[in-house]
Protein backbone atom coordinates (compact mmCIF):
# COMPACT_ATOMS: atom_id res chain seq x y z
CA UNK A 1 0.00 0.00 0.00
CA UNK A 2 0.96 3.82 -0.68
CA UNK A 3 -1.36 6.13 0.12
CA UNK A 4 -4.23 3.94 0.75
CA UNK A 5 -6.78 6.02 -0.38
CA UNK A 6 -8.78 3.17 -2.27
CA UNK A 7 -8.19 0.39 0.96
CA UNK A 8 -9.17 2.31 3.44
CA UNK A 9 -13.03 3.45 2.09
CA UNK A 10 -13.65 -0.49 2.60
CA UNK A 11 -11.15 -1.30 5.37
CA UNK A 12 -10.71 -3.02 7.66
CA UNK A 13 -14.25 -4.20 7.02
CA UNK A 14 -14.39 -6.29 3.88
CA UNK A 15 -13.85 -9.47 4.83
CA UNK A 16 -11.46 -10.66 2.11
CA UNK A 17 -9.35 -7.99 3.65
CA UNK A 18 -8.69 -9.93 6.68
CA UNK A 19 -6.80 -12.35 4.85
CA UNK A 20 -4.75 -10.67 2.79
CA UNK A 21 -0.96 -9.27 3.93
CA UNK A 22 -0.27 -5.44 3.07
CA UNK A 23 3.21 -4.04 2.74
CA UNK A 24 3.18 -1.08 3.30
CA UNK A 25 5.66 1.07 1.04
CA UNK A 26 5.33 4.24 2.38
CA UNK A 27 8.81 5.22 3.63
CA UNK A 28 10.98 3.81 0.56
CA UNK A 29 12.19 7.08 -0.68
CA UNK A 30 13.48 5.09 -3.97
CA UNK A 31 10.41 5.05 -5.07
CA UNK A 32 9.40 8.99 -4.50
CA UNK A 33 8.65 11.47 -6.77
CA UNK A 34 10.11 11.48 -10.60
CA UNK A 35 12.90 12.56 -12.17
CA UNK A 36 13.56 13.11 -15.83
CA UNK A 37 15.53 11.88 -18.76
CA UNK A 38 16.28 13.21 -21.84
CA UNK A 39 13.58 11.05 -23.73
CA UNK A 40 11.51 10.11 -20.20
CA UNK A 41 9.67 11.15 -17.38
CA UNK A 42 10.15 8.36 -14.83
CA UNK A 43 7.15 8.72 -12.21
CA UNK A 44 7.96 7.06 -8.96
CA UNK A 45 5.70 4.47 -7.16
CA UNK A 46 4.81 6.66 -4.69
CA UNK A 47 4.41 9.86 -6.25
CA UNK A 48 1.40 11.84 -5.21
CA UNK A 49 -0.98 13.63 -7.49
CA UNK A 50 -0.23 16.82 -5.61
CA UNK A 51 3.65 15.78 -6.30
CA UNK A 52 2.75 16.21 -9.72
CA UNK A 53 -0.07 19.21 -9.23
CA UNK A 54 2.85 21.38 -8.30
CA UNK A 55 5.45 21.08 -10.40
CA UNK A 56 5.93 23.29 -13.31
CA UNK A 57 7.51 21.28 -16.08
CA UNK A 58 5.04 18.37 -16.21
CA UNK A 59 2.51 20.69 -16.48
CA UNK A 60 4.28 22.48 -19.43
CA UNK A 61 4.98 18.86 -21.44
CA UNK A 62 2.32 16.77 -19.67
CA UNK A 63 -1.19 18.91 -19.61
CA UNK A 64 -3.08 15.95 -19.29
CA UNK A 65 -1.81 15.11 -15.56
CA UNK A 66 -2.58 17.93 -14.48
CA UNK A 67 -6.35 18.12 -15.79
CA UNK A 68 -6.79 14.54 -14.31
CA UNK A 69 -4.95 15.17 -10.68
CA UNK A 70 -7.14 18.40 -10.53
CA UNK A 71 -10.44 16.04 -10.64
CA UNK A 72 -8.92 13.39 -8.55
CA UNK A 73 -11.11 14.16 -5.37
CA UNK A 74 -9.86 17.49 -3.38
CA UNK A 75 -6.37 18.21 -2.09
CA UNK A 76 -7.10 15.33 1.27
CA UNK A 77 -7.16 12.34 -1.74
CA UNK A 78 -4.24 14.72 -4.33
CA UNK A 79 -1.68 14.67 -1.31
CA UNK A 80 -2.42 10.62 -0.59
CA UNK A 81 -2.88 8.87 -3.77
CA UNK A 82 -0.30 7.91 -6.00
CA UNK A 83 -0.65 7.51 -10.07
CA UNK A 84 1.22 3.81 -9.42
CA UNK A 85 -2.05 3.05 -6.66
CA UNK A 86 -4.34 4.54 -9.73
CA UNK A 87 -3.43 1.61 -11.50
CA UNK A 88 -2.73 -1.08 -9.03
CA UNK A 89 -6.10 -0.47 -7.49
CA UNK A 90 -7.30 -0.90 -11.42
CA UNK A 91 -11.31 0.61 -11.50
CA UNK A 92 -12.20 1.51 -14.93
CA UNK A 93 -13.33 4.71 -13.15
CA UNK A 94 -9.88 5.37 -12.90
CA UNK A 95 -9.27 9.24 -13.40
CA UNK A 96 -5.04 9.20 -13.72
CA UNK A 97 -5.07 5.87 -15.83
CA UNK A 98 -6.75 7.12 -18.92
CA UNK A 99 -4.30 10.37 -19.44
CA UNK A 100 -1.04 7.72 -18.13
CA UNK A 101 -2.77 6.05 -21.36
CA UNK A 102 -2.97 8.73 -23.41
CA UNK A 103 1.26 9.52 -23.29
CA UNK A 104 1.38 5.62 -23.93
CA UNK A 105 3.02 4.83 -20.95
CA UNK A 106 4.62 2.03 -19.61
CA UNK A 107 4.73 0.55 -16.27
CA UNK A 108 8.16 -0.82 -14.49
CA UNK A 109 7.39 -4.04 -12.57
CA UNK A 110 9.82 -5.16 -10.07
CA UNK A 111 10.57 -8.22 -8.12
CA UNK A 112 12.86 -10.48 -6.70
CA UNK A 113 14.18 -11.90 -10.39
CA UNK A 114 14.19 -8.42 -11.90
CA UNK A 115 12.41 -5.76 -13.58
CA UNK A 116 10.33 -5.77 -16.42
CA UNK A 117 8.67 -2.92 -18.51
CA UNK A 118 5.22 -3.17 -19.77
CA UNK A 119 3.08 -1.10 -21.96
CA UNK A 120 0.38 0.53 -20.04
CA UNK A 121 -2.13 -0.73 -22.87
CA UNK A 122 -1.49 -4.13 -22.32
CA UNK A 123 -1.52 -4.05 -18.50
CA UNK A 124 -4.85 -5.01 -18.02
CA UNK A 125 -5.91 -8.08 -18.60
CA UNK A 126 -10.03 -7.91 -17.31
CA UNK A 127 -12.22 -6.45 -14.53
CA UNK A 128 -9.01 -5.02 -11.37
CA UNK A 129 -6.78 -7.96 -13.30
CA UNK A 130 -3.42 -7.14 -14.69
CA UNK A 131 -0.56 -9.64 -16.15
CA UNK A 132 1.08 -8.51 -12.35
CA UNK A 133 2.33 -11.53 -10.69
CA UNK A 134 2.21 -11.08 -7.13
CA UNK A 135 5.45 -11.01 -6.59
CA UNK A 136 6.01 -7.68 -8.57
CA UNK A 137 5.08 -3.84 -7.13
CA UNK A 138 4.74 -1.42 -9.47
CA UNK A 139 8.12 0.48 -9.02
CA UNK A 140 7.97 3.45 -11.69
CA UNK A 141 5.95 4.78 -14.54
CA UNK A 142 7.61 5.75 -17.69
CA UNK A 143 6.49 8.55 -20.02
CA UNK A 144 8.46 9.37 -23.39
CA UNK A 145 8.75 12.39 -23.77
CA UNK A 146 7.02 13.46 -27.00
CA UNK A 147 5.69 16.71 -28.83
CA UNK A 148 1.63 16.76 -28.91
CA UNK A 149 -0.51 19.46 -30.60
CA UNK A 150 -3.32 18.67 -28.77
CA UNK A 151 -4.56 17.03 -25.89
CA UNK A 152 -7.60 17.00 -24.10
CA UNK A 153 -9.38 15.72 -20.22
CA UNK A 154 -12.96 15.08 -19.62
CA UNK A 155 -14.46 13.78 -16.90
CA UNK A 156 -18.30 13.43 -16.61
CA UNK A 157 -19.55 12.68 -12.79
CA UNK A 158 -22.54 13.50 -10.90
CA UNK A 159 -20.86 16.96 -9.80
CA UNK A 160 -18.03 19.00 -10.86
CA UNK A 161 -16.06 18.01 -7.47
CA UNK A 162 -15.63 14.87 -5.27
CA UNK A 163 -17.56 12.52 -7.90
CA UNK A 164 -16.84 9.27 -9.73
CA UNK A 165 -16.48 9.28 -13.50
CA UNK A 166 -19.31 7.84 -15.40
CA UNK A 167 -17.94 8.84 -18.65
CA UNK A 168 -14.14 9.91 -18.91
CA UNK A 169 -12.13 10.72 -22.13
CA UNK A 170 -8.13 11.31 -22.71
CA UNK A 171 -7.16 12.04 -25.85
CA UNK A 172 -3.90 13.24 -27.59
CA UNK A 173 -2.55 13.73 -30.93
CA UNK A 174 1.06 13.83 -31.66
CA UNK A 175 2.63 15.94 -33.40
CA UNK A 176 5.56 14.95 -36.31
CA UNK A 177 5.39 12.33 -38.28
CA UNK A 178 6.68 9.75 -35.88
CA UNK A 179 3.76 7.25 -35.79
CA UNK A 180 1.49 6.02 -38.43
CA UNK A 181 -1.61 7.35 -36.42
CA UNK A 182 -1.00 10.29 -34.87
CA UNK A 183 -4.21 10.21 -32.09
CA UNK A 184 -4.43 8.30 -28.79
CA UNK A 185 -7.80 8.02 -27.53
CA UNK A 186 -8.42 6.53 -24.46
CA UNK A 187 -12.18 5.73 -22.82
CA UNK A 188 -12.63 5.80 -19.24
CA UNK A 189 -16.10 4.21 -17.39
CA UNK A 190 -17.09 2.37 -19.95
CA UNK A 191 -15.82 -1.01 -20.18
CA UNK A 192 -14.12 -3.47 -17.80
CA UNK A 193 -10.69 -1.22 -17.75
CA UNK A 194 -9.73 1.97 -18.93
CA UNK A 195 -9.31 1.45 -22.45
CA UNK A 196 -7.51 2.84 -25.59
CA UNK A 197 -10.20 2.88 -28.53
CA UNK A 198 -7.80 1.48 -31.86
CA UNK A 199 -11.36 1.91 -33.75
CA UNK A 200 -11.69 5.30 -32.93
CA UNK A 201 -8.16 6.23 -33.17
CA UNK A 202 -8.39 4.17 -36.98
CA UNK A 203 -11.93 6.24 -37.51
CA UNK A 204 -10.18 9.59 -36.73
CA UNK A 205 -6.95 8.96 -39.47
CA UNK A 206 -9.64 7.54 -42.12
CA UNK A 207 -10.17 10.72 -43.18
CA UNK A 208 -14.17 10.19 -42.92
CA UNK A 209 -16.01 12.99 -42.45
CA UNK A 210 -17.75 13.71 -38.94
CA UNK A 211 -20.86 15.94 -39.03
CA UNK A 212 -22.53 14.82 -35.99
CA UNK A 213 -21.72 12.73 -32.56
CA UNK A 214 -23.56 9.66 -33.77
CA UNK A 215 -21.21 9.26 -36.65
CA UNK A 216 -18.93 7.99 -33.90
CA UNK A 217 -21.39 5.41 -32.51
CA UNK A 218 -19.58 2.45 -35.14
CA UNK A 219 -16.36 2.65 -34.31
CA UNK A 220 -17.38 3.44 -30.30
CA UNK A 221 -19.24 -0.05 -30.38
CA UNK A 222 -16.16 -1.77 -32.04
CA UNK A 223 -13.92 -0.10 -28.87
CA UNK A 224 -15.70 -0.24 -25.67
CA UNK A 225 -19.14 -2.54 -23.72
CA UNK A 226 -20.50 0.29 -21.59
CA UNK A 227 -22.80 -1.36 -18.57
CA UNK A 228 -25.77 -0.50 -16.38
CA UNK A 229 -24.68 -0.31 -13.39
CA UNK A 230 -25.20 2.34 -9.58
CA UNK A 231 -23.61 5.25 -10.98
CA UNK A 232 -25.34 5.24 -14.75
CA UNK A 233 -26.55 3.54 -17.60
CA UNK A 234 -25.15 1.84 -20.82
CA UNK A 235 -27.09 3.97 -23.48
CA UNK A 236 -26.57 7.22 -21.40
CA UNK A 237 -22.70 6.33 -21.79
CA UNK A 238 -22.92 5.30 -25.72
CA UNK A 239 -24.17 8.89 -25.89
CA UNK A 240 -21.88 11.02 -24.11
CA UNK A 241 -18.80 9.32 -25.22
CA UNK A 242 -19.95 10.34 -28.89
CA UNK A 243 -20.68 13.92 -27.49
CA UNK A 244 -17.42 14.30 -25.52
CA UNK A 245 -15.23 12.96 -28.80
CA UNK A 246 -17.46 15.26 -31.08
CA UNK A 247 -17.48 18.43 -29.19
CA UNK A 248 -13.87 18.13 -27.98
CA UNK A 249 -12.48 17.36 -31.42
CA UNK A 250 -14.75 19.70 -33.33
CA UNK A 251 -12.24 22.35 -35.49
CA UNK A 252 -9.06 20.12 -33.63
CA UNK A 253 -9.19 17.61 -36.62
CA UNK A 254 -10.55 18.29 -39.69
CA UNK A 255 -12.53 16.05 -40.59
CA UNK A 256 -14.76 16.23 -37.19
CA UNK A 257 -17.32 19.27 -38.80
CA UNK B 1 -21.11 6.51 8.42
CA UNK B 2 -19.14 2.88 8.56
CA UNK B 3 -20.16 0.85 11.53
CA UNK B 4 -18.35 0.21 14.64
CA UNK B 5 -17.05 -2.45 13.25
CA UNK B 6 -14.55 -0.63 11.65
CA UNK B 7 -13.25 0.88 15.32
CA UNK B 8 -12.95 -2.71 16.15
CA UNK B 9 -8.76 -3.44 16.38
CA UNK B 10 -8.44 -6.41 14.36
CA UNK B 11 -5.25 -7.84 15.90
CA UNK B 12 -4.22 -8.91 18.76
CA UNK B 13 -2.74 -6.80 21.47
CA UNK B 14 0.74 -8.24 20.67
CA UNK B 15 0.82 -7.35 17.41
CA UNK B 16 0.45 -3.63 18.31
CA UNK B 17 3.13 -0.89 16.65
CA UNK B 18 3.88 1.20 18.30
CA UNK B 19 5.16 4.90 16.92
CA UNK B 20 6.50 7.62 17.68
CA UNK B 21 5.28 10.64 15.95
CA UNK B 22 5.01 14.74 15.94
CA UNK B 23 1.33 15.56 16.87
CA UNK B 24 1.14 19.44 17.33
CA UNK B 25 4.30 20.04 17.58
CA UNK B 26 5.40 17.65 20.56
CA UNK B 27 6.34 14.34 20.29
CA UNK B 28 4.36 11.83 20.38
CA UNK B 29 4.55 7.63 21.14
CA UNK B 30 1.35 5.70 20.47
CA UNK B 31 0.70 1.86 20.14
CA UNK B 32 -1.93 1.00 16.92
CA UNK B 33 -3.14 -1.85 15.42
CA UNK B 34 -2.13 -2.55 12.25
CA UNK B 35 -5.60 -1.87 10.61
CA UNK B 36 -6.37 1.58 12.84
CA UNK B 37 -7.25 4.02 11.03
CA UNK B 38 -5.60 7.82 12.28
CA UNK B 39 -8.54 9.02 12.54
CA UNK B 40 -9.51 6.78 15.62
CA UNK B 41 -6.24 6.57 17.08
CA UNK B 42 -6.77 10.26 17.69
CA UNK B 43 -10.02 10.43 18.60
CA UNK B 44 -10.49 7.33 20.85
CA UNK B 45 -6.57 6.65 21.68
CA UNK B 46 -5.26 9.79 22.44
CA UNK B 47 -8.67 11.63 23.08
CA UNK B 48 -8.39 14.49 20.39
CA UNK B 49 -12.17 14.21 19.77
CA UNK B 50 -11.76 17.79 17.79
CA UNK B 51 -11.51 15.64 14.40
CA UNK B 52 -14.89 14.60 13.22
CA UNK B 53 -15.66 11.33 11.35
CA UNK B 54 -18.45 11.96 8.62
CA UNK B 55 -18.08 9.51 5.58
CA UNK B 56 -15.70 7.43 6.86
CA UNK B 57 -14.73 7.07 3.15
CA UNK B 58 -12.72 9.74 2.76
CA UNK B 59 -15.81 11.88 0.55
CA UNK B 60 -16.52 14.38 2.88
CA UNK B 61 -13.34 16.14 4.79
CA UNK B 62 -15.04 16.14 8.47
CA UNK B 63 -12.05 14.32 9.48
CA UNK B 64 -9.00 16.54 7.73
CA UNK B 65 -5.91 16.50 9.72
CA UNK B 66 -2.64 18.29 8.21
CA UNK B 67 -0.12 15.38 7.14
CA UNK B 68 3.68 16.70 6.98
CA UNK B 69 1.62 20.07 6.28
CA UNK B 70 -0.87 18.76 3.37
CA UNK B 71 -4.36 18.03 4.18
CA UNK B 72 -5.28 14.52 4.42
CA UNK B 73 -8.73 12.83 5.37
CA UNK B 74 -7.20 10.79 8.59
CA UNK B 75 -10.41 8.10 7.82
CA UNK B 76 -7.86 7.05 4.52
CA UNK B 77 -4.67 6.91 7.15
CA UNK B 78 -2.96 3.86 8.20
CA UNK B 79 -2.12 5.10 11.94
CA UNK B 80 1.08 2.92 11.34
CA UNK B 81 1.65 5.23 8.31
CA UNK B 82 2.38 8.27 10.91
CA UNK B 83 5.34 7.08 11.95
CA UNK B 84 7.82 9.62 12.31
CA UNK B 85 6.08 12.34 10.12
CA UNK B 86 4.41 15.46 11.51
CA UNK B 87 0.56 15.45 12.02
CA UNK B 88 -1.52 18.83 13.43
CA UNK B 89 -4.97 18.88 14.10
CA UNK B 90 -7.90 21.02 14.80
CA UNK B 91 -6.42 21.19 18.58
CA UNK B 92 -3.15 23.13 17.27
CA UNK B 93 -5.42 26.00 15.83
CA UNK B 94 -6.58 28.32 19.47
CA UNK B 95 -10.01 29.23 19.18
CA UNK B 96 -9.42 32.94 19.41
CA UNK B 97 -7.92 33.06 15.58
CA UNK B 98 -11.18 31.66 14.36
CA UNK B 99 -13.33 35.31 14.54
CA UNK B 100 -13.14 35.71 11.19
CA UNK B 101 -14.14 32.84 10.07
CA UNK B 102 -17.16 32.70 12.75
CA UNK B 103 -18.12 35.71 12.16
CA UNK B 104 -18.47 35.31 8.34
CA UNK B 105 -21.56 32.13 8.77
CA UNK B 106 -19.18 29.68 8.05
CA UNK B 107 -20.11 27.36 10.88
CA UNK B 108 -23.64 26.11 11.53
CA UNK B 109 -24.11 22.74 13.13
CA UNK B 110 -20.73 22.50 12.94
CA UNK B 111 -19.41 19.07 12.12
CA UNK B 112 -17.71 20.35 8.85
CA UNK B 113 -15.93 22.82 10.86
CA UNK B 114 -12.94 21.14 12.40
CA UNK B 115 -11.92 19.82 8.66
CA UNK B 116 -12.92 23.21 6.97
CA UNK B 117 -10.25 25.01 9.34
CA UNK B 118 -7.90 22.64 8.71
CA UNK B 119 -7.95 22.90 4.57
CA UNK B 120 -8.53 26.72 5.42
CA UNK B 121 -5.32 26.41 7.61
CA UNK B 122 -3.06 25.07 4.49
CA UNK B 123 -3.98 27.46 2.05
CA UNK B 124 -4.05 30.68 4.25
CA UNK B 125 -0.32 29.37 4.79
CA UNK B 126 0.67 28.62 1.53
CA UNK B 127 -1.00 31.78 -0.79
CA UNK B 128 1.40 32.19 -2.92
CA UNK B 129 2.09 28.48 -4.25
CA UNK B 130 -1.62 28.17 -4.41
CA UNK B 131 -2.15 30.88 -6.73
CA UNK B 132 -3.62 28.68 -9.62
CA UNK B 133 -6.14 27.16 -7.57
CA UNK B 134 -9.61 29.17 -6.71
CA UNK B 135 -10.58 28.95 -3.07
CA UNK B 136 -13.29 26.91 -4.07
CA UNK B 137 -11.48 23.97 -5.47
CA UNK B 138 -8.97 23.79 -2.71
CA UNK B 139 -11.89 23.47 -1.13
CA UNK B 140 -13.42 21.04 -2.98
CA UNK B 141 -13.14 18.33 -0.21
CA UNK B 142 -14.83 19.49 2.89
CA UNK B 143 -18.29 18.80 2.09
CA UNK B 144 -21.04 21.08 4.30
CA UNK B 145 -24.47 20.79 4.17
CA UNK B 146 -25.57 23.60 5.83
CA UNK B 147 -24.06 26.39 4.51
CA UNK B 148 -24.15 26.47 1.10
CA UNK B 149 -20.49 27.41 1.20
CA UNK B 150 -20.33 31.52 0.67
CA UNK B 151 -20.16 31.38 4.04
CA UNK B 152 -17.23 29.42 4.07
CA UNK B 153 -15.38 30.93 1.54
CA UNK B 154 -16.11 34.55 2.74
CA UNK B 155 -14.98 33.49 6.20
CA UNK B 156 -12.31 32.00 4.22
CA UNK B 157 -10.96 35.27 2.71
CA UNK B 158 -11.17 37.07 5.85
CA UNK B 159 -8.90 35.03 7.68
CA UNK B 160 -6.51 35.14 5.49
CA UNK B 161 -6.89 38.76 5.25
CA UNK B 162 -6.58 39.31 9.04
CA UNK B 163 -3.56 37.09 9.44
CA UNK B 164 -2.08 38.11 6.25
CA UNK B 165 -0.12 34.66 5.96
CA UNK B 166 1.26 34.57 9.79
CA UNK B 167 0.96 31.05 11.27
CA UNK B 168 -1.09 30.40 13.96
Amino acid sequence: MAGATDLLVHWPIRPEAQDKTYLDLSAISELRPFRWTDVSLHIGALTTYWDILRDPQTRAEFPLLHEAARQVGAIQIQSRGTWAGNIANGSPAADGVPVLLAYDASVVLTSMAGSREIPLREYYTGYRNSVRRSDELITSIILPRRRYDFSVFHKVGARRAQAITKVGIAVTREAGARAANPWRVVASSVAATVRRCPAIEAFLASGALVRVPSDFFASIDADIRPIDDIRSTASYRRTVLARLLYHSLRGVSATVV
Amino acid sequence: MNSNAAHKPVCAESDAITIAFTLNGKSHTAKVAPGERLLDTLRYGLALTGTKEGCGEGECGACTVLLDGLPANSCLVPAFQVRGRDVRTIESIPAERLGPLLESGATQCGACTPGVVMTAAWIRDHRSELQSFTTRALMAGNLCRCTGYDGIIDGLERWIASESGGRS
